[in-house]
């Protein structure tokens, strides 16, 4: 067996590490750049070791400043860079939303395709670090309602690698949510292959079942795959749907298990007035409400500021999925 | 209305009553001299038509650049085919001047086939990848950064390009503007912070817009130089651009220089500056027309009389009579350029809008349902 072939078990932290490592000596129009990523190697140590190895001038410090990040990666795109810009959370984002939205997003289609900016934005979100409401948010809706930039959020390690050199490969912008929560927990195999990648734009059945489809993304769907298995112990068989691409969705993939199964429950973490969630809700009742035998149940975090000390509260756990199951088996 | 203190201070090279020279003449051939000129009256044309035009309805909206003549030309000129220009709203005469066809220029204030960006920005947000004239975004300073980002990239690659960043007085407000400096100085990246102070961001006036005495003092803090240039002194202005265009293909980074101008028109063609601005206060030595001024000195060097500059103006309005013939004529975009290049491919969402789209302007009738 070469080094080429089959899978390494490893954390997701290091399946990103990886990736990066593999796309930057892949190919040297790579760089990435952000706070804290060259010499500390991250604040979560997802660069960690890239800056030994590819030099200052492809690993960049940078002054703190999100919307300087951002416009510097889609300029270094523009002349013909792959730049990996970290937001060291995404609730540091907003910042800049303006270089995003109105630059990053739209620059393909304003300057009809002669100016592009394939930059990838890396950002950790997501809540269960008792990081209060500056270090815990989910907030991919605002990315999703933005045409221009394709939105990922994967669950595993061999997602994280597979999405994430798709993205660096691919000509266009595309905001990459890592769920930080799950960082070091989540272990999996990862194919060792330097050319492995996901495709965008795929969902995963992340477990098959017959009674209801559960659909999710990010850390969440372990929250839901936990639930399947109390469900299955009590006669319930869920169908977990990871969608680990929100923009493009794989319309087909969700179709396919909501008419297969005519029951939906929909989880997020974030809060849920036009929430994805609601989205994926929308879309299927538009689209096959005569194969439903309930109403679309979202499960999602409240319409409050993300809190500290009742976090545990906020987030939607193994038990809120079920009551939302039990919802839509009873109905 | 003073947005420096000492105007005889400023870089100059054409002198005025009270006001002398600076320093000298930049060495330019009589060719080169005879480029800008062309340029600035093409400019200054160009906005007397495209008025005239937004006026009669046949364009939507204009953004004039009278009176901005020389600081646009006089650095835009500076910039060699390699180099990249991220514009503000005033630099189209910088786009023309390194051959950005007039009828693309035109078919962009038209919206139609002829635009390179395919009839989707309004007008004056101009584009164009064959003279690396970076597609100008409406929201204030978001391009600065990105040219500071253009600049790393290409001092990464060693290719020696210089990055021509355009701003105007309202955008050193923006925080973009202090990321971009900052970063640049950082970096010692290879880009120009060319700003355009003409007093005005829309209706507010420098003093309001800032406390600091002029643009330039302001890049002290960022620790790279800042000078400020009588703007309405084109060989001023291409001067100390060639200069800061020096400094940066020696590897010695960013210079923000200032060029003080006079924004003679209003913002645009649906702003009214009576509303708010009061001649009388302003300083006269800014009133004095660039255009002008350019043309004394060319006369009395000897480099374009009278007739020459006759030759000059009957050649640019030909070819401008000719391309807006054909620009005016040129079709709508196709329905289908709504929808690519929002991405490299059209995803299948969009496939499935793209299919359905145009049909409710199809044959309904009106009384009875289904219609």
């Amino acid at each position: 067996m070469t080094a080429n072939t089959g899978t390494t078990v490893m954390t997701l932290l290091q399946a990103l590490n990886l990736a990066l490592m593999e796309e930057m000596e892949r190919n040297k129009d790579v760089v990435v750049l952000g706070e804290d990523v060259a010499r500390n190697g991250g604040v979560f140590r997802t660069t960690e070791g890239l800056m030994a190895k590819f030099g200052e001038a492809r690993v960049i410090d940078t002054p703190l400043a999100e919307s300087g990040i951002i416009g510097a990666a889609i300029g270094m795109a523009m002349y013909g860079l792959r730049p990996v810009a970290e937001i060291q959370f995404s609730d540091f984002i907003f910042p800049a939303m303006d270089q995003i939205v109105s630059e990053m997003a739209k620059l393909r289609y304003r300057s009809g395709g002669e100016f592009t900016c394939p930059v990838v934005v890396r950002t950790p979100s997501g809540g269960g670090i008792r990081g209060g409401h500056y270090h815990s948010q989910s907030p991919e809706a605002y990315f999703c309602h933005t045409p221009g930039l394709m939105v990922l959020a994967p669950s595993t390690p061999e997602d994280a690698k597979g999405l994430l050199k798709s993205a660096i490969r691919g000509n266009d912008p595309v905001i990459f949510f890592e769920p930080k929560r799950i960082y070091r927990t989540v272990k999996g195999e990862v194919p060792n292959d330097p050319d492995f990648t996901v495709p965008i734009g795929k969902a995963r059945i992340a477990r098959a079942g017959k009674d209801v489809t559960v659909i999710s993304w990010g850390a969440m769907v372990h929250t839901c795959l936990e639930a399947a298995e109390k469900a299955a112990r009590n006669g319930v068989d869920i169908e977990v749907v990871d969608l680990r691409s929100l923009v493009p969705l794989d319309e087909e993939a969700v179709l396919n298990s909501a008419k297969k199964t005519g029951r939906v429950v929909v989880a997020s973490e974030a809060t849920r007035t036009c929430g994805f969630a609601s989205e994926i809700s929308a879309f299927l009742a538009e689209e096959i409400i005569e194969y439903l035998e309930a109403p679309i149940v979202r499960v999602t975090g409240y319409d409050t500021p993300f809190p500290y000390a009742l976090e545990h509260v906020y987030m939607p756990g193994p038990n809120r999925v079920l009551d939302a199951v039990q919802r839509v088996m009873t109905f | 209305m003073a947005t420096h203190k000492k105007p005889e201070n400023l870089v100059r090279v054409l002198p005025l009553e009270g006001l002398p020279a600076t320093t000298a003449a930049p060495k330019l051939s009589a060719e080169q001299h005879r480029d800008m000129f062309r340029s600035m009256l093409r400019i200054r044309m160009l906005d007397e038509k495209m008025m005239l035009l937004q006026r009669q309805g046949r364009i939507a909206f204009f953004g004039p650049s009278a009176g901005q003549e020389a600081a646009i030309v006089g650095s835009g000129s500076v910039a060699r085919a390699e180099d990249w220009i991220f514009p503000a709203l005033r630099e189209a005469g910088v786009a023309l001047h390194r051959g950005f066809p007039l009828e693309q220029y035109f078919g962009q204030l038209f919206g139609n086939v002829l635009d390179p960006q395919k009839g989707r920005q309004q007008p004056m947000h101009f584009s164009s990848g064959a003279v690396h004239y970076v597609s100008l975004s409406s929201p204030i300073a978001t391009q600065l950064p990105q040219a500071v980002g253009a600049a790393y990239a290409a001092k990464l690659r060693g290719d020696g390009t210089v990055i021509f960043a355009y701003l105007g007085d309202g955008a050193t407000s923006e925080h973009d503007f202090h990321s971009a400096l900052n970063f640049a100085s950082v970096w010692k990246a290879p880009v120009l912070f060319l700003c355009q102070n003409n007093g005005w961001a829309i209706s507010v006036p420098f003093e309001k817009q800032t406390a600091s005495d002029g643009i330039a003092i302001k890049a002290s803090a960022y620790g790279m130089p800042g000078i400020a240039v009588d703007g309405n002194d084109v060989l001023a202005v291409r001067a100390t651009t060639q200069m800061a265009m020096d400094r940066a293909l020696r590897g010695e980074g960013p210079v923000l220089l200032e060029f003080v101008t006079w924004r003679r028109g209003g913002h645009s063609s649906s702003d009214d500056p009576t509303r708010y601005r009061d001649e009388d206060q302003i300083p006269p030595w800014v009133l004095v027309d660039p255009l002008q001024r350019y043309r004394d000195y060319l006369r009395s060097a000897n480099i374009v009389n009278v007739a020459d500059e006759q030759i000059i103006v009957t050649e640019l309005q030909s070819a401008m009579d000719a391309a807006l013939a054909i620009a005016e004529n040129a079709d709508r975009p196709s329905m289908d350029t709504l929808f690519t290049d929002v991405y490299a491919a059209v995803p299948p969402h969009l496939q499935r809008q793209m299919d359905s789209a145009g049909q409710d302007t199809t044959g309904r009738a009106e009384g009875a349902f289904p219609l």
